[in-house]
């Protein structure tokens, strides 16, 4: 009861001031729609260039790493124990790259549940022999629909069909930046020297890109099976096996555990991208900086608002106060009128920004780099439209709260004898 | 007559200082009590300090020396919130400007003190507002927002206000000092019949001879003192 007159005359003070009140509520639209547009693109496209890496990226990557044998003699000589000792010109020995008993390995990381999916590869530096030049290049042999799976093969295989790489024997999917170089059309026969030195006739049957220049030119992809005989090794010769897990988060302790269990070096991919993590960090730091300045500009609006009116409504004040209003009811009319001015303008502003972020979402944006992307990308996420929500309330309760507590504290006497 | 009976309003030793432009002494420990009942007018030139006296007996003036009773309470040194209390549930004011919300109809303004006591539903604050705006013969107007009435008819809409939640007591500071001849005839007949009527206990702050002479009792006032304190026999 006692709250709702509260309200009825905060009410009534904004309808006597429609004008103001709305070019208030308007100043809070106009920032929360800012904010929520301006996070939803912003981190639509830190997703999308993230994603450029991250879902071509293991979690976590299990190999055998090219490096000198930690054991060296000298260690176990107890002679030299509790010594330190100095070796010169180490060379890394001759290990094999590919992992032991992978198909094992495989099964059992395949069983685990935190573990989403797992797909072997193998990586091997080619020379692409092109008339009287020879460039370097990489082929990677992959399980097909592992890959796919996983990795999303087939959006970065922008011609040409990917299971042509399982079902066409000896075939390859070029970068395309190689590809160009080559000059090679879908459907060309193209001639590659291994590192062993086996010279191989593979049919390309399509272009892969990604998005990142560097790797398309040298990258490329065949099948496992292509690229075991073009290296001459058995079925059983893999080099890397590529984990996804269901939570990104848990790499880098899973990656420990998986290295210690199956002896082998195992990177995750915190560690290796994080640059990436960096640069999406900066980017929301701005736009949260630029949506909150936003917010504190609307927030003064209000409260200069605020304050023309307490100056306007001062005989009001005074007779409220003189017929029964404490201090508290006055900061409470006042306050109500801040928050309600919030609650409206914030409202509308969340709305408008959906609306705006539909608006980003339908505009063209296609580029070379990008063959996946075709508008601009914008981010839905329910967390920014909650902040902006709970920011909108913030802002407007201390835009009010000064004018409210100025309202409450005139004296009656000095407005009545005034007059 | 009534001297038996305890005060509804008691002042002891009021004194009050003004500070600016330079310490001033305004009242100067001011002594009275008035009875249930009682149409009490303060009269005296104007700076003798009567509307300053009626602003700390009406409790939102808070800073003076000596001691203010309400029916034998001390409200000297209450907190705001209750002052607020004691103004909303006991006193009812009038004032020589009318300070209506034009914001809210005829109506509303006189139910808004009742509807922050709180004690009645809605409903019922209604129909009361009604009835006193009948008093006056207001009620006709009452759906009308305050600012399309005359002087006079926004006065008599105050001093219904004043009325709503039954007060203890009504002050009123210059209630007919904004009127034309016609319409102050007319509120001071309002006060005279609340007195005669309703035996409302009342105290209005005037300089009019005429409204003073009116009442049952008048308190004359000189610099900051009282001179003079008569009973009216007013023939009824």
């Amino acid at each position: 009861m006692k709250s709702g007159l509260i309200t009825s005359i905060a009410r009534s003070l904004m309808v006597a001031r429609f004008k103001q009140t709305l070019v208030a509520a308007i100043g809070v639209t106009f920032s929360i729609t800012m904010f929520v547009a301006l996070l939803g693109f912003m981190n639509g496209l830190n997703i999308m260039l993230d994603s450029l890496v991250i879902n071509r990226t293991p979690h976590i990557r299990l190999y055998n790493d090219i490096k000198p044998n930690p054991d060296q003699p000298v260690g176990r000589v107890q002679a030299f124990a509790g010594s330190y000792n100095i070796i010169r010109s180490l060379k890394p020995n001759a290990s094999r790259e590919s992992i032991y008993n992978n198909e094992a390995i495989m099964n059992t990381l395949r069983a685990d549940k935190r573990v989403l999916g797992v797909a072997p590869k193998i990586t091997s530096r080619v020379f692409f022999n092109v008339g009287a030049t020879d460039m370097l290049g990489i082929v990677n042999g992959v399980d097909v629909e592992e890959e796919n799976h996983l990795f999303r093969f087939s959006d970065y295989v922008t011609s040409g069909n990917f299971t042509d790489l399982k079902n066409v024997a000896n075939s390859i999917i070029l970068g395309k930046g190689a590809a160009d170089r080559m000059l090679a059309e879908i459907g060309d026969v193209i001639q590659a020297t291994t590192s062993q030195g086996n010279r191989v006739q593979l049919k390309v049957v399509g272009y892969f890109q990604s998005g990142l220049g560097e790797l398309d030119n040298v990258q490329c992809y065949a099948s496992i099976g292509t690229v075991q005989k073009m290296t001459g090794q058995p079925a059983s010769y893999i080099t890397d096996i590529q984990v996804k897990l269901h939570h990104l988060e848990m790499a880098p302790a899973l990656a420990k555990e998986y290295g210690a269990v199956f002896g082998v070096d195992a990177d995750d991919i915190q560690t290796v991208n994080a640059q990436f993590e960096t640069g999406t960090g900066v980017r929301s730091m701005i736009s949260y900086a630029v949506g909150i300045t936003l917010l504190v500009v609307s927030g003064f609006g209000i409260y200069n608002i605020l304050n023309m009116m307490i100056y306007e409504k001062m005989d009001t004040i005074a007779i409220l106060k003189a017929t029964g209003f404490s201090g508290g009811d006055v900061n409470r009319i006042f306050t109500t009128i801040a928050v309600s001015i919030g609650i409206v303008g914030g409202a509308a502003g969340i709305l408008l920004g959906f609306l705006v972020c539909l608006g980003i979402e339908r505009i063209p944006f296609e580029t070379e780099a990008l063959p996946t992307i075709k508008t601009f990308p914008v981010d839905f996420n329910p967390k920014y439209y909650a902040i902006a929500g709970v920011f909108s309330l913030v802002t407007t309760y201390f835009a009010g709260f000064f004018p409210a507590r100025k309202a409450s504290a005139v004296d009656p006497v000095d407005i009545i004898r005034g007059k | 007559m009534t001297m038996e009976q305890p005060p509804v309003l008691e002042a002891q030793g009021i004194t009050k200082y003004f500070y600016s432009p330079e310490k001033t002494k305004v009242l100067k420990g001011v002594s009275f009590r008035v009875h249930r009942g009682e149409f009490v007018s303060v009269a005296g030139k104007s700076g003798c300090g009567k509307s300053t006296l009626l602003y700390i007996l009406s409790t939102m003036d808070t800073d003076y020396e000596g001691k203010l009773l309400i029916e034998q309470q001390l409200v000297t040194g209450r907190r705001p919130d209750d002052l607020a209390r004691i103004r909303n549930e006991k006193i009812g004011f009038v004032f020589q400007f009318h300070y209506l919300l034009n914001e809210f109809s005829v109506l509303e303004n006189v139910m808004i003190p009742a509807l922050k006591l709180g004690k009645l539903s809605r409903e019922e604050i209604e129909h009361r507002a009604m009835e006193k705006l009948r008093i006056f013969d207001m009620h006709q107007h009452a759906l009308k927002k305050a600012n399309q009435l005359s002087g006079g008819q926004k006065q008599r809409v105050a001093i219904t206000r004043a009325l709503i939640n039954d007060p203890l007591i009504i002050m009123g500071d210059e209630p007919t000092g904004n009127l034309d001849k016609k319409n102050s005839e007319t509120v001071f007949n309002i006060f005279k019949e609340l007195a005669g009527t309703f035996h409302q206990t009342m105290l209005v702050v005037t300089h009019d001879p005429e409204f003073a002479a009116g009442t049952d009792r008048t308190i004359v006032m000189e610099d900051g003192n009282i001179i003079d304190d008569l009973t009216n026999s007013n023939l009824p």
